[in-house]
């Protein structure tokens, strides 16, 4: 439908369209002046739109084919940010680690939220105070989460060290071995961002037909049988929204391992500098503002290519109802 | 909700299950790994709690409990950085970020769900775009436009920014517009009222609820923000509490005060659980409306 009907302008219109001439001009002022408050409303996001988002989209292609150090005026060297990132090592290495950071979390943390989710779709009594206990890390402030868990991964004395040592377990050097880096901030992310994703799952499986299960049963199915070929495909349209979202989100992960290591080169060897760390460091500690435009495009591209491919690879895992398969 | 129903007639159907099944065990079973989850995911709460109140030398003390407890942390982290400073500044942020992005997104949102104009799909396919662009894109260029107009350093683009609207409140708030039926405001028209007087005195107060939504979670986004004011914020005056608590880490003296550290962390979350507790329904309300979108 073009538009949704508004009563009166449908019959005024038609009215108009036989003869009145005098009603027809009255129709059209009618209308052009509500076009015209509408304009007025939609003022503020116009204004926002070009200064805050389109404007800079076109800007930062341009200064990506520049070298431009804020201090003297921006100066045209076509492709040459791009030729110079492919021969990066940081390039290289923060991209590495994004994804290293990204193929850990994603997985991991999907696995936990859907176990919590479904241990909590059965008929627990308190569900709003679990629920309660899983979403706090969600609100705290990413500041805080990541100096507390700092201090819990401190490499030896912390307690999860200690509590290690205390039952015959090696204590990794969380925050200092550059093996470990990655793997403490997918730790601390994922104690911090489980509740959300649980929460949509958990939405999710109470919006399951309580029919399918009755039908599954009467067919002999058992619990694994039933997640299998019930809850799992029902709930993989929100499992599909969750992993696109949390891909793109990964990737650009910034603070949390900034904080964590306590460093915005990535700790030792660089082992936990991730794209956005690099990028900022670029933009805001060196002052390379057209490299770092480069940067971003180049990340703007990856982005879309592994978004690209998830919803290709949807076709062979995603079911929507209401969809033969 | 069904939640209730499904629970009843899932009860029903684990005493129909196969017969060597023990319902109770099994829920024993799920009420116990639910505790150790949640026992997890609590944990280092109370473990920051506890730190807090150690003296220095005892904080990676493995006893939880606190001996003696040294309520002076609290106040040496006041005495000792710009905490109250910070917190100032972090209060100024949210105050107006929240306000002026339920406001701007509720006035965008309103044509879009309740007035005809050219071009409508078009320009709500743009808003709908712009949720998908990372954000780096254009950090460098409008780092660049604040630099030209002064605002390095200061407030300003923490919370400016929030005037122009912000496209998934727009989103939640349109979405609620459309729930409302348009007599009201046919009426209130051939009345001889204004479409803004519609839409300020009917549409804005009946999409409360949303707006509410809206600013929670908007308060939470700016209160925890940490890399705007860092691009923007070097002076240690004007720093928000998110940017303050973190360069503890790297002021010389302070940066192995694990006690001064926690008792920061503890007072910055503070009013984030607090809101959440007072408004759970909203919170778990939002994000399902969030979901709905995907």
């Amino acid at each position: 439908m073009r538009r949704p009907i508004s009563g009166g302008s449908g019959v005024d219109a038609a009215a108009a369209a036989i003869d009145a001439r005098p009603r027809a001009s009255r129709w059209l002022t009618r209308r052009r002046s509500e076009a015209i408050v509408a304009y007025i409303f939609l003022l503020p996001w116009f204004i926002g739109a070009i200064v805050f988002t389109f404007g800079p989209i076109v800007a930062s292609f341009y200064y990506s084919l520049t070298d431009y150090n804020v201090l003297e005026p921006a100066k045209w060297i076509g492709f040459d940010n791009y030729r110079e990132i492919v021969h990066d090592d940081l390039f290289r290495k923060s991209l590495i680690n994004s994804i290293y950071y990204t193929a850990l979390y994603i997985p991991f943390h999907i696995i936990i939220a859907l176990f919590i989710a479904i241990l909590l779709n059965t008929k627990v009594r308190g569900l709003s105070a679990w629920r309660t206990f899983f979403y706090l890390p969600v609100i705290t402030p990413v500041v805080a989460s990541a100096v507390l868990w700092r201090f819990l991964l401190n490499p030896q004395e912390g307690i999860i060290d200690q509590t290690l040592r205390a039952i015959g377990l090696p204590a990794p050097g969380w925050t200092t071995d550059p093996a470990w880096l990655i793997r403490s901030v997918v730790l601390m992310v994922t104690w911090s961002a489980v509740g959300s994703t649980m929460i949509l799952y958990l939405a999710g499986l109470q919006g399951i037909p309580v029919s399918l299960y009755e039908a599954a049963e009467l067919d002999g199915a058992g619990w694994w049988s039933k997640t299998r070929n019930v809850t799992l495909p029902l709930l993989s349209p929100i499992i599909f929204y969750t992993l696109v979202i949390g891909v793109v989100g990964s990737i650009q992960v910034f603070a949390q391992p900034r904080i964590l290591l306590n460093d915005e080169n990535g700790g030792a060897g660089n082992a936990g500098l991730t794209y956005m760390m690099y990028l900022f460091n670029n933009a805001f500690s060196y002052f390379k503002m057209g490299y770092a435009s480069a940067l971003a495009w180049m990340l703007f591209v990856v982005i879309l290519a592994i978004t690209a491919v998830q919803f290709w690879g949807a076709k062979h895992w995603v079911y929507y109802e209401g969809e033969s398969r | 909700m069904t939640a209730p129903s499904i629970a009843v007639a899932q009860e029903q159907s684990q005493q129909t299950t196969g017969p060597g099944r023990r319902p109770g065990i099994r829920l024993l079973l799920i009420y116990l790994l639910l505790a150790v989850l949640s026992a997890l995911t609590i944990f280092p709460y109370l473990w920051m709690v506890s730190a807090s109140l150690k003296p220095l030398s005892e904080v990676f003390s493995t006893d939880i409990i606190p001996n003696p407890v040294k309520f002076s942390n609290y106040a040496d982290v006041f005495r000792q950085t710009e905490y109250l400073r910070w917190t100032w500044n972090s209060v100024i942020v949210v105050v107006l970020a929240v306000g002026a992005v339920a406001l701007s997104s509720a006035i965008i949102a309103y044509p879009f769900a309740k007035m005809n104009f050219p071009l409508k799909r078009v320009f709500f396919a743009l808003i709908l775009s712009t949720l998908l662009l990372p954000g780096e894109v254009t950090m460098v260029p409008v780092f660049l436009i604040w630099r030209k107009l002064g605002g390095v350093n200061t407030l300003f683009p923490l919370w400016v920014p929030n005037l122009f609207g912000s496209a998934f409140y727009i989103f939640l708030i349109r979405q609620f517009y459309l729930t409302i039926p348009n007599d009201l405001k046919e009426a209130a028209l051939l009345d001889g009222a204004s479409h803004f007087r519609v839409f300020w005195s009917i549409m804005l107060p009946l999409v409360r609820p949303a707006i509410v939504t809206v600013m929670l979670f908007e308060f939470i986004a700016k209160w925890n923000d940490y890399i705007t004011p860092l691009i923007y914020l070097n002076d240690p005056n004007k720093y928000t509490l998110a940017i303050g608590v973190a360069s503890f880490l790297k002021e010389p003296g302070l940066e192995s005060r694990w006690d001064l550290w926690m008792a920061g962390s503890v007072m910055m979350t503070i009013p984030t659980i607090v809101l959440f507790f007072l408004a759970q329904k909203q919170f778990i309300g939002g994000i399902a409306a969030g979901a709905i979108k995907g």
